[in-house]
């Protein structure tokens, strides 16, 4: 029951993967990244991370994905911007590399923990009050330093996307 | 019947290749983007699976704790990413009308 479970959300998120990197328009692109990360949030409550599944909901198809339409809405990503894949060689290349870290990987899997099953999930694992305190605790600096990286590159952000004044700084058209 | 670990991380790699090659045959800035999630979930999805196996044994618990936590830290830092990422986008845009990445070649050598 759990494989049929992993191997039916591992086939929705390889597919829709594959539909984001290969679709031309980056709308169905986006849509279909939303798929991709619900399916890996479904793997993560397999895994024994209900939180984490959440978060990723929450944050990614909940703010980023929308962020990510917005701009698309905001460029107005029509034909001009629809292009389509690369040249032969760099394709041909990028699919060659791609092939080789994905069986190299797979290798490495298999020499380390072939045929090993997954562990059931432990019940400590699901409580959050470890969690909270592996993260409010002994990893307290590293948030607070994120929380930090988080308010710069909202400054950058609007720094950055802030329409610059009539006059101040000509728009240079290419 | 129980899935094998080695298949976690299978997928996990699959999923990075698929990201990977999107990121390197795109040529419109903002599928780029979308391929890099991509591969940021993979790598999670690698965390996760790692995380669970190691809990199985108390002394690791931690570990697996610390693998959940940098899963968290990474949604944090992909969502700055986004941001700082997309608004540079709508910048070049501003300047160049195009997010073809071929055609921004000013620093090219």
């Amino acid at each position: 029951m759990e494989l049929a479970i992993f191997l039916a959300f591992a086939l929705l998120a390889v597919t829709s993967a594959l539909v984001v990197v290969s679709h031309r328009n980056p709308v169905y692109s986006t849509m279909s990244l939303v798929i991709t990360l619900i399916a890996v949030a479904a793997l993560f409550v397999l895994l024994g991370a209900p939180l984490l599944a959440a978060l990723q909901i929450l944050v990614y198809t909940g703010a980023i994905l929308v962020l990510f339409l917005f701009v698309i809405m905001l460029l107005n990503v029509g034909r001009e911007s629809r292009t389509s894949l690369g040249h032969g060689g760099q394709l041909w290349g990028a699919l060659a590399g791609a092939t080789t870290l994905g069986l190299l990987v797979g290798a490495l899997a298999w020499a380390r923990h072939g045929g090993q099953p997954l562990a059931p999930v432990a019940a400590e694992l699901m409580a959050l009050r470890p969690l909270a305190r592996a993260l409010f605790w002994e990893y307290l600096l590293p948030f607070e330093i994120v929380g930090l990286l988080l308010l710069a590159a909202v400054v950058a952000a609007t720094v950055l996307a802030r329409r610059p004044e009539a006059g101040s700084r000509p728009e240079r058209e290419r | 019947m129980s899935i094998p670990f080695a298949w976690c991380l299978l997928l996990s790699g699959l999923l990075f290749a698929i990201g990977a090659a999107g990121a390197l045959t795109r040529r419109n800035g903002i599928t780029i983007f979308l391929s890099i999630e991509v591969m940021l979930n993979a790598a999670n999805l690698a965390l996760v699976a790692y995380a669970r196996q190691l809990a199985e044994r108390a002394e690791d618990l931690a570990s697996a704790h610390a693998g959940q936590v940098i899963v968290f830290f990474v949604l944090a830092v992909a969502a700055a990413e986004a941001a700082v990422g997309l608004a540079l986008f709508l910048a070049v845009f501003r300047n160049r009308r195009t997010i073809d990445v071929n055609r921004l070649n000013l620093m090219r050598w």
